[in-house]
């Protein structure tokens, strides 16, 4: 039934199209995020993730598009999608010249809270954020990490049932990114929707439920963090020489190999697992091959846009360029 | 998780009001908390007050009233083109911190909620009003207190004078939202909207303008200051005002429309 899948999703969106000028950001996009799930959209800089959640969240229009959020259409009733929304965008959106609480009521009062209910709500999520403490500095002086929990802070004034974060940990530290983590996991809980985007395939397999790799305007590949796993090469391991003899000799060697003679570095398939590992290390000592570093890489991003997108501008050569 | 429901949902007009208001009570907490900014402004028309009647007041006032003029007949002639000159600098501020907004990720939030789209600008606007009248009433407090008096004016033409400033503030202001609006950085508005302080210095608030070179005299004489000056020199002082006031009017009207206009159509277009 198809009124009841769409009344089930939380955003729906096909064929979102955006471009500036012939630069096209999004190619024909097609996103379904069911109601009380996590959404990442995961890719580079310049991907068009922001482009998209702009565009979701009514602060830009689409060229062509069947959009709908909360069930509301984007085109037709975007203050309808505005009311069932929350927006922590990439780049605060704080009043830094007033005091963090004098903000949280800022919200109250654009989200028509009665005087004593805005004062309760403002004070019960500055304590969930751990900013009763700073509640009466202006938020201009502010940490990174407590701007950004503001800003969450804030989003939640209004209750919404679909919430979008853009790069909610990018420029973050890691103490701050867990604590993140577990802010956006809290939410989930209380059977929010939670589209975000990142950079990071380690925060999308954290957090989210399901994956879509954007890249270059268009999906790459969909699914949750397993099956997109499933997609990356296994990691390597990654000798590296700083004298040309001892790699000639080791390469010769270690045939099967992936040579970089630039770099004087050898890479060896592995899943990094400790019996591999062994073998491996076994191995190079039969062979009697010493390297200068050994280092185990496993797959990141990097790797699942090669795997994805088959961009031989990659840093990583494919194993297919052995000479 | 914590609201409840949303009251019945409230007409558009008052969800307007309610809106602007929140939005007007955020700058009015900004100028407050940050004084510094509006005394600034208030600075130049304060020192080229002192300036042109304590320095320069005794030659100034042999160009005014065909001679005879002491310098207190000189104070008399500058307050009203300085309270004018009060708005211009004052509603650069408004340029100022309508740029700041639009430069911090803070207005992709407003633009994200069901809030009443205006309500950002006219809470700007409004404030920036109420703060010109704040500036007059300290400019004035000065003016009275190096003696200037109002010859017999009437309640009413008290009244018309105070519409003229309002009038006047609001036109302003709109231009400098626009301004606000059109610029890159708070910096570049500063820049953009430094005519609105310089104008006043070609109009008739300090000579008059058939004192000037004889090709200059149109621009002096039409440009928006003049006719405003004119008029409040007249209900505040019984001068001529002939037809400066209509001017001042329509020219209060027509720059009210034109920022309004040029203000909403920047901000309804699709930010980058």
């Amino acid at each position: 039934m198809t009124t009841t899948t769409s009344h089930s999703l939380a955003i729906a969106a096909k064929g979102l199209r955006k471009a500036y000028g012939d630069k096209t950001v999004l190619d024909g996009i097609d996103l379904a995020v069911p109601a009380g799930t996590v959404f990442a959209l995961l890719g580079p800089n310049g991907a068009g993730k922001t482009t998209a959640v702009k565009i979701l969240s009514t602060l830009i229009g689409a060229d062509a598009d069947d959009l709908h959020v909360g069930g509301h259409d984007l085109a037709a009733d975007p203050q309808a999608v505005r009311a069932a929304i929350g927006v922590t965008g990439q780049f605060s959106a704080v009043d830094g010249l007033i005091t963090g609480e004098e903000n949280m009521l800022l919200m109250a009062g654009l989200h028509h809270l009665s005087r004593s209910e805005g004062r309760r709500v403002a004070a019960e999520l500055l304590e969930r954020f751990d900013l009763t403490e700073a509640a009466k500095k202006p938020a201009s002086t502010y940490s990174g990490g407590m701007k950004r929990r503001l800003d969450i802070a804030m989003t939640l004034v209004g209750d919404p049932r679909i919430i979008f974060l853009d790069e909610p940990t990018t420029g973050l530290d890691p103490r701050s990114r867990h604590t993140m983590w577990g802010i956006i996991r809290e939410l989930v809980t209380g059977g929010v929707t939670v589209f975000l985007t990142t950079q990071y395939l380690e925060e999308a397999d954290e957090l989210a439920d399901r994956i879509a790799v954007l890249n270059d305007g268009r999906i790459a590949a969909e699914g949750t963090a397993k099956e997109l796993k499933r997609l990356i090469p296994g990691g390597h391991v990654r000798l590296r020489f700083t004298d040309p003899a001892a790699y000639r000799s080791a390469a010769t060697a270690l045939r099967e190999a992936a040579r970089d003679d630039d770099a004087l570095t050898l890479q060896i398939p592995s899943d990094g697992s400790q019996r591999e590992l062994r073998a491996i290390l076994d191995w190079l000592d039969t062979a009697g091959v010493t390297a200068d570093e050994l280092t185990v890489h496993t797959p990141d991003l990097d790797d699942v846009f090669f795997a994805l997108t088959g961009d031989t501008t990659a840093t990583h050569q494919p194993e297919e360029t052995v000479r | 998780m914590n609201a409840p429901l949303a009251p019945a949902r409230p007409s558009r007009i008052s969800l307007a009001v309610r809106d602007s208001n929140t939005m007007l009570r955020r700058n009015l907490l900004h100028a407050r908390r940050y004084p510094s900014m509006t005394l600034n402004l208030l600075l130049t028309p304060i020192m080229l007050l002192l300036l042109f009647v304590y320095i320069f007041g005794d030659v100034m006032s042999a160009g005014i009233g065909g001679g005879g003029a002491d310098r207190s007949d000189y104070v008399a002639y500058i307050v009203p083109g300085l309270l004018l000159m009060t708005i211009g600098s004052t509603v650069i501020g408004a340029a100022i911190s309508v740029s700041m907004d639009m430069t911090e990720g803070l207005i992709a939030r407003f633009r994200t909620m069901a809030v009443y789209r205006g309500s950002l600008l006219i809470g700007h606007v409004v404030g920036s009003v109420l703060q010109v009248l704040a500036s007059l009433v300290l400019v004035g407090a000065v003016a009275v207190a190096i003696g200037f008096r109002s010859t017999d004016a009437t309640a009413l033409e008290w009244l018309a004078a105070f519409g003229l400033l309002v009038l006047f503030a609001l036109a302003m202001t709109w231009i400098a939202v626009g301004m606000g609006m059109a610029s890159p950085n708070p910096e570049a508005a500063s820049n953009m909207a430094m005519p609105l302080i310089l104008l006043p210095l070609i109009s008739s608030a300090f000579i008059p303008a058939d004192t000037m070179p004889g090709w200059f005299q149109p621009i002096a004489e039409y440009q928006p200051f003049t006719p405003a000056i004119e008029t409040l020199r007249g209900l505040l002082l019984g001068t001529e005002i002939g037809h400066n006031g209509w001017l001042a009017i329509v020219w209060c009207v027509g720059l009210t429309a034109l920022g309004y206009r040029w203000s909403t159509a920047l901000f309804n277009r699709d930010p980058r």
